[in-house]
């Protein structure tokens, strides 16, 4: 789950990274009082799930509260990379003496974490690591020793980062570590970190991802979600227990299986049509989940035709033809439904839908039969 | 030859008790693989349909000599579980069938178990290993198989069924099913599987199942170069994903520009394999080569 910067600076703060001092405004009224509150010069950034805000006009300076109204004012609604703007973050402006960058990941190619450290802050790291890679600082940490103080002082050493404040520096990359590590995240990422002038090291930005597998060890991280405006046919998805991801396309895809999903959105592509969402039932699928796997998908007004693709192992076809079917009774189905059943009870499950009798379910032998149909379909729509 | 098991697993299961660990550990069991011993702390000196259970792995390998664990604890426990399997002195091959474990946990589990066991951890996140005709440990349905002369390796439990299934339909049978999971921290990986199937003088063929996400496959790719004269075919899921979003497996992302199924594609293509664009085109592919 990718945090907006205000939240995840509220975590580097638990871990004891100063941050500016601020308050997050859904309206250029609560801009203005935030500012009035705050005293002095803010920055109004705003709140999206991606990079690249600056350059896109979404972070602006403020002399004051009128200001700082005016400016929230044009950076709500704004659109960043398809993300909208709900929320603006107003803080305390710093004294910029020096930008830094700081990240920690996991590289997956060496299966240890991934430290990033760079003098060249504020600017984009991976344009600053090909025009410049002596610039940019990378280690390897195990996993299992952590990092240790000496290599976090080698970090900053190595970067070369002011040699008069490299204690308090090296401090916060091992805090920022500490964070990466005790708080379950994928990615906690500085940019910049900054020295003021008065010599304080100041997380400026963050972006942090959290790994949601995690979160039994940190109930209170589903919270973060409320600040979010989810799409609602995700929320209502998620809501049911189902994986959902919403996509662009015409063709509604329910399948089992992550592998099977993705290739049937693929084959899909292949025969000329496209998905409009990603949806697993998981494995053990009853027939409850294909029902209201179905009941989601009819919430979508771009779904002009539904496509089911199952391979039973643990999931039996049996049931998710009773599902089809108790779905076809009790829901108002705008759409025809393309099937393709193979493995366990394939057979059963077919000869149930085929009992069903409804002009509404179309069978299908193959993959690419199933989303050849189904993209024809669609496109009559 | 079958891989990592076959008719000298000797089979203990984490987590026996619980409804999934009791379910598929009696159906790999009435495949024919040697289920030894189950584990659940607490329910030590009592049995489950003849299969005797201990409070700790090495109890039950003390008393058993089982030397492959199948685990099947929950996701906050697993960690825990896989480390406790890689202490037990014995056991050669643990197989995780778990998902959901979070990634900073798996991170530490692969680099402890690298560090301080000689055991083989396959997953977590998979579907298991199946040797057809020989073992199962793991959820694979097993009547999809058949015994021949493929090797199959993949990161998609159900994408594994359905290229057997090809496979098994057209006549072509397996020699070893190895699905190695969906997490960004997999404890076997592609190019380990690889090596095993290059080196068993049954496996003729190796179908390679990829998706989006990290680069196990293009240092497959790399290996294949090297090392593997077997033919290859592989498939690559996730050609439409779009970029940051978690497509289902904790492992399937593109971050950024990285991980995306056209560069494995092109990767595992360069390096001889027959890349399909298909899942169901897998077993035509491999007639035509065999």
């Amino acid at each position: 789950m990718d945090l907006f910067e205000y939240q995840g600076k509220s975590l580097f703060a638990r871990v004891g990274v100063p941050v500016p001092e601020g308050r997050a405004a859904r309206s250029p009224a609560e801009a203005r009082s935030a500012a009035e509150e705050l005293g002095g010069r803010v920055v109004v950034k705003a709140q999206v799930q991606v990079g690249g805000r600056g350059k896109a006009g979404g972070i602006k300076l403020a002399d004051g509260p009128a200001e700082a109204e005016a400016r929230a004012a044009e950076i709500l609604g704004m659109d960043i990379k398809g993300h909208t703007v709900h929320v603006v973050w107003v803080e305390r402006a710093s004294d910029i003496a020096a930008e830094y960058y700081v990240s920690f990941t996991l590289d997956r190619g060496a299966k240890r974490h991934m430290a990033i450290v760079s003098a060249k802050g504020g600017m984009d790291i991976e344009a600053v690591a090909s025009e410049n890679p002596e610039a940019v600082v990378k280690i390897h940490i195990d996993p299992v020793v952590g990092l240790a103080n000496w290599e976090a002082s080698e970090l900053v050493y190595r970067a070369g980062l002011d040699r008069a404040t490299a204690r308090k520096s090296a401090a916060a990359v091992l805090k920022l570590y500490e964070a990466f590590v005790s708080l379950d995240c994928d990615l906690v990422e500085v940019n910049p970190l900054i020295l003021t002038k008065d010599g304080e090291i100041i997380a400026l930005d963050s972006k942090v991802t959290l790994d949601s597998n995690a979160f039994f060890r940190h109930p209170d991280f589903e919270d973060f979600r409320k600040a979010f405006t989810e799409d609602p046919i995700e929320q209502m998805a998620r809501e049911r227990g189902l994986n959902f991801i919403k996509l662009e396309g015409s063709v509604g895809i329910v399948g089992n299986g992550a592998g099977l999903v993705m290739s049937t959105l693929d084959v899909v592509s292949l025969v000329g049509g496209s998905a409009a969402n990603f949806l697993d039932v998981g494995g053990g699928a009853g027939a409850d989940t294909i029902t209201n796997a179905l009941d989601v998908l009819t919430n979508d007004p771009t779904v002009k035709t539904v496509l089911i693709n199952i391979f039973g192992g643990i999931t039996r076809c049996d049931l998710v033809a009773r599902g089809i079917v108790e779905a076809l009774g009790s829901l108002e189905l705008p759409w025809p439904i393309v099937v393709r059943l193979d493995g366990t009870n394939a057979a059963e499950g077919r000869s149930i839908l085929e009992e069903a009798a409804s002009d509404l379910v179309v069978p299908a032998v193959t993959m690419r039969e199933a989303a050849e149909k189904a993209v024809e379909l669609a496109a009559k729509g | 030859m079958a891989i990592y098991v076959g008719e000298n697993t000797r089979l203990v299961v984490q987590g026996l008790t619980g409804s999934q660990g009791r379910f598929h550990g009696f159906r790999n069991r009435e495949y024919g693989t040697n289920l030894v011993a189950g584990v659940t702390p607490g329910k030590g000196g009592t049995d489950l349909d003849g299969v005797p259970v201990f409070d700790s792995m090495a109890q039950a390998v003390a008393a058993t000599d089982a030397n492959t664990s199948m685990v099947f604890v929950p996701p906050a426990f697993a960690a825990d579980g896989i480390l406790e399997a890689g202490a037990a002195e014995g056991i050669e091959l643990i197989v995780a069938i778990t998902e959901g474990i979070p990634a900073q946990d798996e991170a530490r589990v692969f680099n402890y178990l690298k560090q301080t066991s000689g055991a083989t951890l396959i997953g977590p996140n998979c579907p298991g290993v199946l040797s057809p005709g020989k073992a199962n440990v793991g959820i694979t349905p097993p009547e999809i198989a058949m015994p021949g002369p493929v090797g199959v390796v993949s990161r998609s439990g159900t994408l594994t069924y359905q290229a057997v299934h090809e496979l098994t339909t057209r006549g072509i049978g397996q020699t070893t099913c190895v699905g190695i999971g969906g997490d960004p921290v997999p404890g076997t990986s592609f190019v380990d599987v690889l090596e095993r199937f290059q080196a068993d003088d049954d496996t003729e063929a190796i179908v390679m199942i990829g998706e989006i996400g990290g680069d196990a496959e293009e240092q497959a790719a790399r290996f294949i170069t090297d090392q593997v004269s077997k033919p290859v075919v592989a498939y690559v899921a996730g050609v439409t994903a779009p970029r940051d979003k978690k497509m289902g497996h904790a492992g399937a992302i593109i971050s950024g520009s990285s991980g995306t199924a056209q560069a494995k594609q092109e990767a595992l293509g360069a390096a001889g394999v027959t890349v399909v664009d298909d899942p169901t085109s897998i077993g035509e592919a491999v007639e035509r080569l065999l």
